[in-house]
């Protein structure tokens, strides 16, 4: 019998948690009071979430945007089409990497410390304090973190497009010796503003809404020792990188 | 079962009455019909082992939990018929120091303070500086107000918690165990402290601790509990001598005894990814 | 609330460097801002085939975009597709007997269109229509014709 109970609860299990992640969603924007309190939280969030995760960023977008070129040079000489680097450089950046990569390297760098955070003001009874002192903890703690990351995941996103295509004018234009000109006209004929750019766009803004969503959830439903704070940040890196490639199929498929 | 919890030396109308209570998690009771009347201006101590829902009762009593049965008054009010808007302004009324102090870890000393001041009252910017202030230099710790609470000892941020408890003046304190973790020095301290607050302002208060031997200076009135129940009750001294075999066993110590050693756990709760 | 000065500082920094990096990518890296201006005036052609020639693409005189693609529809009459597209008020000295072709730009480029100006000496107005045209190149056709050698088009 408790076998039987068990194994149902195995199956219900992941549903539930959906549905009770999507029920937080909803607690978290219903009691959304815009004072300058509450934006001011947000926006030291955004500092602490959003532009400590700058330079990793910064960084990564560099590297990748030189790898990407290298590759790309790589196969289109063979073809005697080098110059259609930027066009390749520009389409998979905006469309598919910097989203992706900024929302994954974003899951692992702040959406991990934001679980934890939240784990270990439940674990030091924090949270309780502020229920005791009939301050809605949800509010307090989960809303500015989670709108901080839906505003920078795509600022973010956006620097490492930028970061990557400096990389690649480096590795084109600097090492390869490609035409500049012919650079930069490709990209600004070839690049669509509103399929390529703004369809990035709204997937960062959603890949920064699922990562946030499940970074503050799981913090706070964490069990509150420290063991269950470490399940709970390696589930939030697990589980939000798994929803941002299924986000990305679905948003892929809707967009084009 | 111990009904009557009323002292005949308590002479005026209880601050708080608890009549009945039951609680239950799951299918486990961890309260089993509990009544108690607690006099304004005393200090009264819940005593008991970990686990037994000491920390149940002060949740009950500030309203965060709701009994199963049974009734909490406040003052000649029901709390667990109370609706969350006006639960929440009666909660001005009850300052809570937790284990460890709860300071928010985001905010410094002085935001800590200021927190509850800002969600309860409209009070302008330069009064709630006098107010947080008044309450440092009170538990004599002015001057620290922008730190943060990793900066501070233990000992410091206890005494920041108890400032920030009471600083809206509530007229019922609750401690859960307030002294977990510190030194001998600032055990003293926050007991003085706890002491001269409850006479200089009035306050009922009421610890939760197993820390026997650290109370018992403090507290006029003790409460023993065990298996849900209250086991045992009366000022420290009386208690120490009780000839009851759980009060004894837990005030003196002993291994042996009708509390068990061996506890069942429960369930472990489902979990993703596991 | 001294203490947030800074963080406050630091967050609107990277708030305005986000934006500009938005900005910048937006008006180097694609096709926004490569607008021909406000001021245009809209001429049709039709085509048997347009390939893949999509919304938005240049419209060029020796190189040198003149206008771009509005839309492309079908006629459900003669089954042929009518390419709308606006020019740039500044290049109004275009001859009304200009052709037009579907071009590609590199061997896997973007398509485009292609004007050829004639040498009426009256020139194209809002709403006039280029008659003499030119398909896209489809690749399948002309590997076809080189395999089979076969001169019959369908499409003729």
């Amino acid at each position: 019998m408790a076998s039987a109970e068990t194994t149902l609860n195995r199956l219900t299990g992941p549903v539930r948690e959906a549905g009770q992640c999507l029920m937080f969603l909803f607690r978290m924007l219903a009691g959304i009071r815009l004072n300058l309190s509450v934006i001011q939280a947000i926006l030291q969030q955004t500092y602490l979430i959003g532009a400590r995760s700058l330079v990793i960023i910064m960084i990564c977008g560099f590297f990748v945007g030189m790898v990407l070129s290298l590759q790309a040079i790589n196969a289109l000489e063979q073809f005697g089409a080098s110059d259609q680097v930027s066009l390749l450089v520009g389409k998979s950046l905006f469309r598919e990497l910097g989203p992706v990569l900024t929302a994954l390297l974003f899951a692992g760098r702040a959406g991990t410390s934001v679980t934890a955070e939240i784990g270990l003001m439940k674990a030091t009874n924090q949270i309780e304090a502020m229920e005791l002192m009939a301050i809605d903890p949800v509010q307090r703690i989960a809303l500015p973190r989670f709108m901080a990351g839906v505003i920078s995941v795509p600022l973010l996103t956006a620097m490492f497009n930028a970061l990557a295509i400096l990389g690649s004018v480096v590795f084109s234009i600097g090492v390869m010796d490609l035409d500049s000109g012919i650079y930069w006209s490709k990209l600004q004929t070839g690049i669509y503003f509103y399929k390529d750019f703004v369809g990035g766009l709204w997937k960062s803004l959603v890949f920064g809404g699922v990562v946030s969503l499940v970074a503050v959830y799981f913090g706070y439903s964490a069990r509150p020792t420290g063991e269950g704070v470490g399940t709970a940040t390696t589930n939030t890196v697990v589980l939000s990188s798994v929803l941002i490639l299924i986000f990305d199929f679905i948003m892929t498929s809707f967009l084009t | 079962m111990e009904d009557t919890a009323t002292s005949g030396s308590h002479s005026d109308a209880p601050i708080i009455r608890i009549r009945d209570l039951v609680f239950r998690r799951g299918r486990r009771t961890i309260l089993d019909g509990v009544s108690m009347n607690i006099r304004r201006g005393s200090i009264v101590a819940f005593m008991g082992p970990s686990g037994v829902g000491k920390t149940t009762i002060l949740r009950l009593i500030s309203g965060q939990l709701q009994p199963d049965e049974g009734s909490i008054e406040i003052n000649g009010r029901q709390i667990s018929s109370m609706p969350w808007r006006e639960l929440k302004r009666f909660r001005r009324n009850i300052g809570v120091l937790l284990q460890d102090g709860a300071l928010f870890t985001d905010l410094t000393v002085f935001e800590n303070i200021a927190t509850p001041v800002r969600e309860h009252t409209e009070l302008p910017e330069p009064l709630v500086r006098r107010l947080v202030m008044s309450k440092l230099n009170a538990v004599g710790l002015g001057g620290i107000e922008d730190r943060m609470p990793h900066e501070l000892s233990g000992g410091m941020a206890r005494r920041v918690a108890f400032a920030r408890a009471v600083v809206l003046d509530p007229a019922i304190m609750l401690y859960d165990e307030p002294m977990t973790g510190l030194d001998p020095i600032a055990v003293s301290t926050v007991r003085t402290l706890m002491r001269e607050t409850n006479d200089a302002l009035g306050l009922t208060s009421i610890v939760v601790t197993h820390n026997v031997n650290q109370m018992s200076q403090l507290v006029d009135y003790c409460y023993i509990i065990a298996s849900g129940r209250i086991a045992g009750e009366g000022p420290p001294g009386e208690l120490k001598n009780s000839s009851q075999p759980s009060v004894d066993q837990f005030m003196n110590g002993k291994v042996e005894g009708p509390i068990p050693f061996h506890y069942q756990p429960p369930d472990t709760p489902w979990g993703l990814l596991d | 609330m001294r203490a947030n000065y800074k963080v406050e500082l630091a967050s609107g920094i990277f708030l305005l460097l986000g934006i500009a990096a938005l900005v910048w990518l937006a008006t180097r890296a694609t096709d926004y801002g490569q607008d021909i201006g406000k001021e245009t005036y809209a001429i049709t052609a039709r085509f048997a085939n347009v390939g893949d020639l999509r919304d938005r693409a240049p419209v060029k005189i020796g190189g040198v975009t003149v206008g771009m693609v509005e839309s492309i529809s079908l006629d459900p009459v003669s089954f042929e597709a009518v390419v709308h597209m606006n020019l740039a008020s500044r290049f109004n000295e275009i001859p009304s007997d200009t052709g037009a072709s579907v071009l590609t730009s590199g061997v896997l480029g973007d398509r485009y269109i292609g004007l050829e100006p004639g040498g009426a000496p009256d020139m194209l107005e809002e709403g006039d229509e280029i008659f003499i045209t030119q398909s896209a190149l489809v690749l399948e056709q002309i590997i076809g014709k080189y395999l089979f050698n076969t001169n019959e088009d369908k499409q003729e």
